[in-house]
């Protein structure tokens, strides 16, 4: 059983359906108690990391995610739900995030367009369960980025070179949507499930 | 690197995926959810839906349009038409949809796209603009309901001020070439890629290879979009893939 943090943000449909394509039983829920006892947990999101953060408190969900990180089970963040992993984000200064890892979280700045909005490269940095050698192309869609640091497994590309996905031991994060990345996508999720024993 | 998306498009009129010319003789096209899966299959990098029913009443059945699509794909949705407030935004991303397109409502409440940027993030705000020609001054127009009301707003300035308010990407759709097959209207495109940093989807007027590759690399646009051009068959997503490869453009 894989549960999914629902905190009112982020279209959680696409998530489950692709759990449950891999197989997975899926359970949504915003009950802090669930979240607490659940096996794996998967944080989802779109939006704004200060209004991501202002739910999770306001459903009590900051604690019960942070136990179930420190009795070593296993998290994976995805897009928004990665950035709120660290501290601090440009994008809602003051706020605190979940600060499970260092870090920052930066607004895109040059030239090129932004959001930054389509299909682009992960490339493994060093190995880890998420990805094979070849890592991936992958859906993204956002504003801000986390830059790269220890905990950077596989990195994109987009004027900045930037932390697509990161890990340390039972945390995990993507900044882009696997759930909406098909075959690449299903694959990723397939080796989270399988090195977590979802 | 970034890849340039190839969109189709499905005009869904009564749950059933309909298309005109310039905005008007809608003939049917077939069962939204089967299009969806053909092009997932294809190698769409993302899919429009926009629902284009007359009546509120009519309009209830969209959601369940949207979650039938959503459940067949495995990119993207992006779903507009007729969502006029904040609401609205949330019954469409529970129903699949990852992010909305705004148009006559977002013209005539601006305020409507940060309020959508706000609850569900910019990323999830694609403006929709139609835009013609002015006959009598240089420029183009915005046109709301569908391409039937003129509104007297410049095109660019429009572009401008959505993305000022919070909308993510841009869906330009050119009411003069909408239809036509004789290409997409690359001073419009360019007019407005010089001026917003957001993302532009160039839509209206597709009709050969060629097309696709002057609105990506002559007008600046990040996405193309077409519809009778793919529902028909006439020309296939791989086949267009491997052309703009031959013409440098990345893609999936």
């Amino acid at each position: 059983m894989i549960t999914v943090v629902d905190y009112g943000m982020g279209n959680l449909r696409s998530v489950r359906r692709a759990l449950q394509n891999l197989g997975r039983d899926v359970l949504i829920t915003p009950d802090p108690a669930k979240v607490r006892d659940a096996s794996v947990l998967i944080l989802p999101g779109v939006g704004a990391f200060g209004e991501a953060i202002r739910r999770i408190d306001g459903l009590g969900l900051r604690a019960p995610i942070l136990d179930h990180v420190e009795h070593g089970r296993p998290l994976l963040g995805i897009c928004l739900g990665m950035q709120l992993l660290f501290p601090v984000s440009e994008e809602s200064p003051g706020v605190e995030g979940l600060s499970l890892f260092p870090g920052r979280v930066m607004r895109f700045r040059g030239s090129l367009p932004v959001p930054h909005v389509g299909w682009n490269d992960a490339t493994p940095v060093r190995s880890s369960p998420l990805f094979d050698k070849q890592g991936g192309c992958f859906y993204f869609v956002h504003s801000y980025y986390v830059e790269t640091s220890t905990t950077t497994v596989a990195t994109t590309t987009y004027g900045e070179t930037f932390a697509c996905a990161v890990q340390s031991e039972n945390v995990f994060g993507v900044q882009f949507h696997p759930e909406k990345s098909q075959n690449d996508g299903l694959a990723l999720l397939r080796r989270f499930c399988e090195e977590t024993g979802a | 690197m970034l890849r340039k998306r190839i969109i189709p498009c499905l005009d869904v009129r009564n749950g059933t995926v309909v298309k005109g010319v310039n905005f008007v003789g809608l003939r049917e096209m077939g069962d939204p959810t089967a299009h969806a899966r053909y092009y997932n299959d294809e190698g769409a990098d993302e899919l429009v839906i926009l629902d284009i029913t007359a009546s509120r009443e009519e309009r209830r059945s969209m959601v369940h349009v949207v979650e039938s699509v959503a459940d067949a794909l495995s990119i993207p949705l992006t779903v507009g038409g007729g969502i006029r407030s904040a609401n609205d935004v949330r019954d469409m991303l529970n129903a699949g949809a990852d992010r909305v397109s705004l148009n006559t409502a977002m013209v005539q409440r601006p305020d409507l796209i940060q309020e959508a940027a706000d609850h569900f993030g910019s990323q999830c705000v694609v403006a929709a603009i139609d835009a013609r020609k002015r006959a009598d001054a240089p420029g183009w127009e915005v046109f709301i309901y569908g391409g039937h009301e003129p509104t007297g707003r410049d095109a660019v300035a429009w572009a401008c001020e959505v993305e000022e308010r919070g909308a993510g990407e841009i869906l330009l759709t050119s009411m003069d070439r909408d239809g036509t097959q004789i290409g997409y209207d690359i001073p419009l495109l360019q007019a407005l890629t010089a001026k917003v940093r957001i993302p532009v989807i160039a839509s209206g007027g597709a009709g050969t290879l060629e097309h696709f590759a002057e609105g990506l690399l002559e007008g600046g646009a990040s996405a193309v979009l077409a519809a009778s051009l793919f529902h028909t068959r006439a020309l296939t997503i791989p086949d267009l893939k491997s052309y703009l490869r031959t013409q440098g453009v990345p893609v999936r």
